[in-house]
């Protein structure tokens, strides 16, 4: 790793000043992606910004409708609290497989979402569940945010503060696993909100990051079931092939996981 | 150059070091507890698991700057003086490691989940538990042993206490 500045904030106002002042600033929340891309000297921020003990950016808030998680609270503490279990079950049970257990004490939903990996799991549902993701300068809407690989509305300096998730009526997910990273190779999210409305969203799959699923969206507006999916072909254009699985292999995979997110969901 | 100040082990430090310097090298080159490994050095093997304010973590992925003020436990600091942790003699018992490089992040994992379960373990759960922890030895059979023995051992000996 380079040589870089650790500051900790102590405010969400601290941090954006922290940032400004840095000639090449990076926000650092849990650390679990951007330490090891700075430990490979891929990254070599003059300076970190540590938001994750700013108050304001920890814990979990149930009111009505919505959920909305502040950016900063871990995936430990988002899988295991009582009122997202209740509300919305299918975000805690996505939380419980992102990475190992020494991985969910740390990372946290901004983090990963601001990072916008590929084949990480928080983008699907953010995008099924059509959150609205909170800056500290405005509020983005989940079809606006997710700009391909790597790559987010976000602007230079600006922080997200949290995500909000309207409680839908129904909601599941099913990942298959990459054996060793334990990466989503596709993970899906299927979401039906309280109107009706059907979001299905696959991670992993598509060459440019989060993709939505219109197709299997259609069925599962008419149909609500496993089975409505059956006679679906996804098409393979535009998907990831790699030594993991072919663009086919993984067009495949969005059906056979949507299905699972169905039937497993609730 | 930063001064952090944290406790380890119940003592409290402080080291004058680098901010790129990372938890696990302030632990085995500044304060000489190298009981806890560097295995692969990309937050998947656990071979460098402490605790954090309780928290099993990945020593590897933390820098100081975030530990500054923790409470951090290593291996060195479960033990009662000569009276081995219920965890550690359950290894021992059980022929719980072989060459012995995973075991002190085994060890401050398993002791995480068995409190996480509060004892009521199964042998699914301490298997998918370890996911963050490899060994290349063991096949982990031993392991899971001795993690479902020393789960006993832990609730009969919070129970005494």
């Amino acid at each position: 790793m380079y040589e870089t500045h650790y500051h900790r904030a102590s405010s969400i106002e601290d941090a954006a000043a922290l940032f400004a002042k840095g000639s090449d600033a990076k926000y650092l929340s849990g650390g679990q992606t951007l330490l090891p891309v700075m430990k490979q000297r891929l990254a070599a921020p003059s300076d970190v910004i540590d938001l994750a003990k700013i108050p304001a950016m920890v814990g979990i808030e149930a009111s009505g409708d919505t959920v909305t998680i502040k950016a900063a609270t871990t995936y430990y503490d988002i899988a295991n609290n009582a009122d997202l279990k209740r509300t919305i079950p299918a975000l805690a049970h996505l939380t419980s497989m992102v990475g190992d257990p020494a991985v969910r004490y740390r990372g946290t939903i901004g983090g990963s979402i601001a990072n916008n990996d590929p084949a990480a799991d928080y983008p699907a549902a953010v995008l099924a569940l059509n959150a609205t993701v909170k800056t500290n300068k405005r509020s983005i809407a989940a079809d606006d945010f997710f700009k391909g690989l790597f790559s987010t509305a976000l602007e230079d300096g600006e922080i997200i503060t949290a995500v909000s998730f309207p409680v839908p009526a129904k909601a599941g997910y099913a990942k298959f696993r990459h054996p060793a990273s334990r990466f989503a190779l596709t993970g899906v999210f299927v979401a039906k909100d309280k109107a009706g409305n059907v979001r299905v969203a696959a991670t992993g799959a598509s060459a440019s990051g989060v993709m939505r699923v219109p197709n299997i969206e259609q069925a599962l507006k008419a149909n609500w079931s496993a089975s409505a999916i059956d006679g679906i072909k996804i098409s393979a254009d535009g998907l990831m092939a790699d030594i993991h699985g072919a663009a086919d292999y993984r067009a495949n995979l969005i059906k056979v996981m949507a299905q699972r997110a169905v039937a497993e969901g609730s | 150059m930063s001064t952090v100040k944290l406790t380890v082990n119940g003592r409290s430090v402080s080291a004058e070091v680098e901010d790129r310097t990372l938890l696990v090298h302030l632990l085995r080159d500044h304060l000489n507890l190298t009981g806890t490994h560097v295995g692969c050095d990309t937050s998947q093997c656990g071979a460098c698991v402490v605790h954090v304010d309780g928290r099993a973590v990945k020593s590897c992925t933390m820098l100081v700057g975030q530990v500054n003020g923790a409470n951090v436990t290593t291996i060195e600091g479960i033990a009662k003086g000569d009276e081995l942790h219920p965890m550690q003699a359950a290894f021992r018992d059980n022929h719980g490691l072989q060459c012995g490089y995973c075991t002190p992040g085994m060890i401050m994992s398993a002791i995480d989940i068995v409190n996480r379960h509060g004892g009521e373990l199964d042998e699914a759960t301490v298997r998918q538990e370890l996911e963050g922890n490899i060994c290349r030895c063991t096949g982990y059979h031993n392991i899971v042993k001795s993690v479902l023995d020393a789960a006993g051992r832990m609730k009969v000996s919070a129970a005494a206490e």
